[in-house]
């Protein structure tokens, strides 16, 4: 484990109520992220990291009410900033773990610029982003991700824009490691957590979020038990990409440079796609699939190491500390041209 | 100018001395003339002489060669005397081709010395200027100025014309000709120049042995050439014993925080967009990361902001800097640090505006954005250092208070601060009041929003500290518990609380300075970089028997807390500001007193010259 970890030899033993906060919880009642919420307060534990060392950073939206209700260091801050939030902490105090917890119109449209710069910098953050295609806090407004032709309040006749896909955002900004899962799986979405809390530096893990109120059943490709049978591709390293059900399997294959869905019947074991998450190229390829003509990929598209920002900037100042000693202010003022004036003026 | 000869002996030709000069090198923006005027000034700061300069050069990097707005100067005063500003009119104007005559002529004294370089008058750069003749040939020009017509080109070539190196290069060092001259007219130590060149060519010989060449052929030229009958000594000033240094506003504010770093023993993280004329903070900070300073050039002004505040958090000193567009799009974020309680300082390097404006040139009119410029109920404190090492002082100070007080403190500097530099006497480091940083680690009887009864500031709490989890944000909040809260009575119990923790930093206050008698006809109000100017009005009204007197305000907010007794202590007021009134309206609002204001928003410094003037008109109205 490196200095600039968040880990301790001596952590606690907790159990997911060590993480709840004496706050009442005020998402609507059958809001997805009570599930996040709970997940992420079970999975904890596991991290093996002292409560104290843990900070969740949000911005504005419902998603960000999230700190407020995590007995640990929380900051809610302000729209769309949490990424350079947490740049400034990290840069500040690396020994701590730092969680971001935003949505599609706080990550990726206010805040998309600094989504962007987190991701390239490739900060060792680990960053929830709750997808629910619509704007819940202001009541029901299309957001970046809303589909296009999107009837909402804002858009009474239809949404002139087209939605942004955040897994192909992230890959194409060089996060290094990218995950999809769903509020509705609350297995699947614990061992995401796991696996993005763990990954050393920037983790962007897209979670398909429902609101029941302005958006309900946005997902229900995967939400509904058979539909999720036949539509969800579930990533797993080695494996090859199968999906559907038993009695009508299929296989995502490459034709020429171009993904497409085959029987799996069909295609020789050794044609079969396996799924690779240190192949950036091929998780770019896996982003960009989605219904009807393909299936829905969740888990971990990308997973690369890559180096940590706050760690080379840091290493900077530790070589310039070693080269040159600590800095000495009294000496650095009398550096260089001086002159000295005495008590006869001269 | 007072021209007291002074003929000194062994000297072939008359040496008149002077008590101060005003002289400034005017060029291409590719001439050289940031450099020259730079080296003029270290020879004079040697000389003992206080300097104040100012630095003026287009926005363009390499705007086209010959052009009006290409043209790139560096004025500095020198004295014998303190010396408050780098002048109004010019004692000695040199202009290495006819853009810069024609841009800067209208400054020099008539009688004044002009040296331009004749070979740069040729068709092509008279055009270029606007010139439909040659204004050399005008024989008006040579009975208004002492005017020298030298072939700076020429003499330069004929100096190195056996050095190998192309013509370009030699006639790149041409500006040290003119540095060599005016040096020799002025009677300045080549030394310093000499050694600079020394280490600056340290890996190229010939460029060394060119402008070493060049320099001492321009000096001797003033000194042999018929054309020059006589030339001055500016003897040293009397100034504080001790060690000096050149110091410009911005390195003073970048070493202000290395010092905060050192003393609290608290990183510094700095966050900035670069933004003229801020970036160089940046750059100075990143070169010194031995103090634990750690900077970030951040993918926007908000995340810059946001980055210090997040360091903050953390329990570091978070800084950010810019100009006034670049504050503009930071207000969101100061504000959270208003309702967060956070420390974070703002340096706000002030330029021309609105909007772009003109990125190059001064201001001072972000005061009212400083002041109010977020919304809602946002105090913060708000100081201004009065001259280039003054930042220095200020720097540390806004870190100290910002700590203590648990609030966002903005600095405004402008352009001219920034870049403007003077002779500073190093202070001693120990003696800066110690900056006391605790955290809180006690979870016995924690709330985030507990007060210190002294400050009113909540307790700092670094993540880490086990025991103290705890949540802060943007939302209102429970006085002493933290906790979101909505109720009516609460919020306008914290919108005052967080009013009084900014008044209570006015016990941080020392008594307001009065250059001048306690009480009198006519006080002068100023802030920030236009002291030098405002002192050197009042100064000289004073001198003329005139019962004037002036405060310069380092705290803009608060303000002093002996201001308001001060400043009806003297039958009216005058408040010159390079904006069109905007600390004005702060006395007159707060105080009922009915001082007047004096403005030019030029992008220019205020002139001591003008202010002297408009206290002379304000004197002469009677009430």
């Amino acid at each position: 484990m490196s200095a600039t970890d968040a880990g301790a030899a001596a952590t606690p033993k907790y159990t997911k109520k060590d993480f709840e906060s004496d706050q009442d919880v005020r998402w609507c009642p059958g809001c997805g992220d009570y599930a996040i919420l709970s997940a992420v307060q079970k999975t904890m534990p596991d991290l093996g990291i002292p409560r104290e060392n843990i900070v969740f950073i949000s911005g504005i939206g419902c998603s960000s009410r999230f700190p407020y209700y995590m007995n640990t260091y929380g900051f809610h801050t302000i729209h769309g900033r949490a990424p350079a939030i947490a740049t400034g902490l990290r840069l500040a105090r690396p020994e701590l773990k730092v969680f971001v917890v935003t949505g599609d119109g706080d990550g990726l449209s206010i805040g998309g610029n600094h989504m962007l710069h987190i991701l390239r910098r490739n900060v060792n953050v680990t960053i929830l982003l709750f997808n629910n295609r619509i704007y819940g806090l202001t009541k029901g407004q299309y957001s970046p991700t809303s589909e296009l032709g999107k009837v909402t309040k804002s858009t009474p006749m239809g949404s002139a824009d087209r939605p942004v896909n955040p897994l192909a955002f992230a890959l194409g900004c060089g996060a290094t490691f990218v995950g999809r899962t769903i509020d509705r799986d609350v297995r699947h979405m614990e061992e995401m957590l796991r696996r993005a809390a763990q990954h050393r530096g920037a983790a962007f893990l897209e979670i398909l979020q429902n609101c029941n109120v302005y958006n309900d059943l946005t997902w229900n490709v995967i939400y509904e038990k058979e539909s999720k049978l036949a539509h969800e591709l579930r990533l797993q390293q080695g494996k090859p990409l199968l999906f559907g059900p038993p009695d009508d399997r299929r296989a995502v294959i490459m034709d020429g440079v171009m993904p497409k869905v085959v029987p799996a019947k069909d295609v020789a074991e050794s044609a079969l796609w396996v799924h690779d998450e240190h192949n950036v190229n091929a998780a770019k390829l896996l982003a960009d699939l989605w219904v009807p003509d393909f299936p829905v990929p969740t888990g971990v598209f990308s997973a690369i190491d890559g180096p940590v920002y706050e760690d080379m900037l840091l290493a900077q100042e530790q070589r310039a500390i070693s080269e040159r000693g600590p800095g000495d202010i009294a000496k650095l003022l009398t550096s260089g041209d001086t002159w000295k004036i005495s008590s006869e003026g001269s | 100018m007072s021209e007291a000869a002074a003929p000194v002996a062994g000297v072939r030709k008359s040496r008149k001395e002077l008590d101060r000069a005003v002289i400034r090198f005017a060029g291409d923006s590719g001439d050289g003339m940031q450099l020259t005027g730079e080296q003029f000034t270290t020879e004079s700061a040697w000389a003992g002489n206080d300097i104040a300069t100012l630095p003026n050069f287009p926005a363009e990097i390499r705007a086209p060669a010959g052009t009006l707005f290409g043209v790139s100067s560096f004025q500095l005063q020198f004295g014998s005397q303190r010396v408050y500003t780098p002048g109004d009119r010019l004692d000695c104007l040199v202009a290495m081709n006819p853009a810069a005559l024609k841009v800067h002529l209208r400054d020099l004294k008539p009688g004044g010395l002009l040296i331009v370089n004749t070979a740069a008058f040729d068709k092509r750069n008279l055009d270029k200027a606007g010139y439909a003749t040659n204004p050399l040939d005008d024989p008006a020009l040579g009975e208004r100025y002492r005017l020298h017509k030298v072939d700076m080109t020429g003499l330069t070539h004929k100096a190195i014309q056996d050095l190998d190196l192309n013509t370009k290069e030699k006639d790149r060092t041409k500006n040290f000709f003119a540095l060599g001259l005016v040096s020799w007219i002025y009677t300045r130590p080549l030394e310093p120049t000499l050694d600079w060149i020394g280490k600056k060519f340290a890996k190229n010989p010939a460029f060394a042995e060119a402008n070493t060449r060049v320099l001492k052929a321009g000096h001797a030229f003033g000194e042999t050439a018929e054309i020059f009958s006589e030339h001055y000594t500016v003897e040293p000033a009397e100034m504080a014993p001790g060690l000096y240094r050149a110091m410009t506003g911005n390195r003073a504010l970048a070493w202000g925080l290395l010092a905060a770093a050192e003393r609290s023993k608290v990183p510094v993280v700095y966050g900035a967009y670069p933004i003229t004329p801020a970036s160089s903070i940046l750059e100075e900070l990143a070169m010194h990361k031995r103090f634990r300073v750690r900077t970030i050039q951040a993918e926007d002004e908000i995340a810059a902001v946001t980055a210090a505040i997040g360091a903050s958090f953390g329990g570091a000193i978070g800084v950010t800097g810019s100009s006034g567009p670049g504050i503009a799009l930071k207000g969101e974020g100061i504000g959270l640090a208003v309702t967060a309680e956070l420390p974070l300082v703002i340096f706000n390097i002030q330029r021309a505006g609105p909007s772009t404006g003109m990125p190059t040139k001064t201001e001072q009119a972000d005061l009212m954005q400083a002041l109010y410029g977020r919304n809602s109920e946002s105090p913060v404190v708000v100081l201004a250092p009065a001259t280039p090492g003054d930042c220095f002082y200020v720097a540390y100070e806004a870190v100290r208070i910002a700590a203590k007080y648990m609030v966002p403190v903005i600095v405004l500097s402008d352009g001219f601060l920034a870049n403007g530099s003077e002779p500073w006497l190093i202070p001693d480091v120990s003696t800066l009041p110690p900056i006391d940083i605790q955290y809180r680690t006690d979870p016995e009887g924690f709330f985030a929003y507990l007060r210190d009864p002294a400050t009113l500031a909540r307790p700092w709490v670094r993540p880490g500290t086990a025991g103290l989890e705890h949540r802060i944000g943007g939302i209102e909040k429970q006085d002493v518990t933290g906790n979101i809260s909505y109720d009516p009575d609460n919020h306008d119990h914290m919108v005052r609380t967080r009013a009084e923790k900014v008044r209570r930093v006015a016990q941080e206050i020392p008594p307001t300075s009065i250059n001048g008698a306690a009480t009198g006809d006519l006080l002068v109000v100023g802030w920030g970089g236009t002291y030098g100017a405002i002192t050197a009005a009042v100064e000289r009204a004073q001198a003329e028997g005139k019962s004037v007197a002036s405060i310069h305000l380092r705290h803009l907010n608060p303000l002093p807390p002996d201001l308001g007794h001060i400043l009806r202590e003297y039958r009216k007021v005058l408040v010159p500001e390079i904006n069109s009134g905007q600390l004005v309206r702060v006395l007159r609002a707060e105080y009922l007193v009915d001082a007047v204001g004096f403005n030019r928003v030029r992008g220019l410094p205020l002139a001591s010259e003008e202010i002297f003037e408009g206290i002379n008109q304000l004197l002469g109205e009677r009430a």
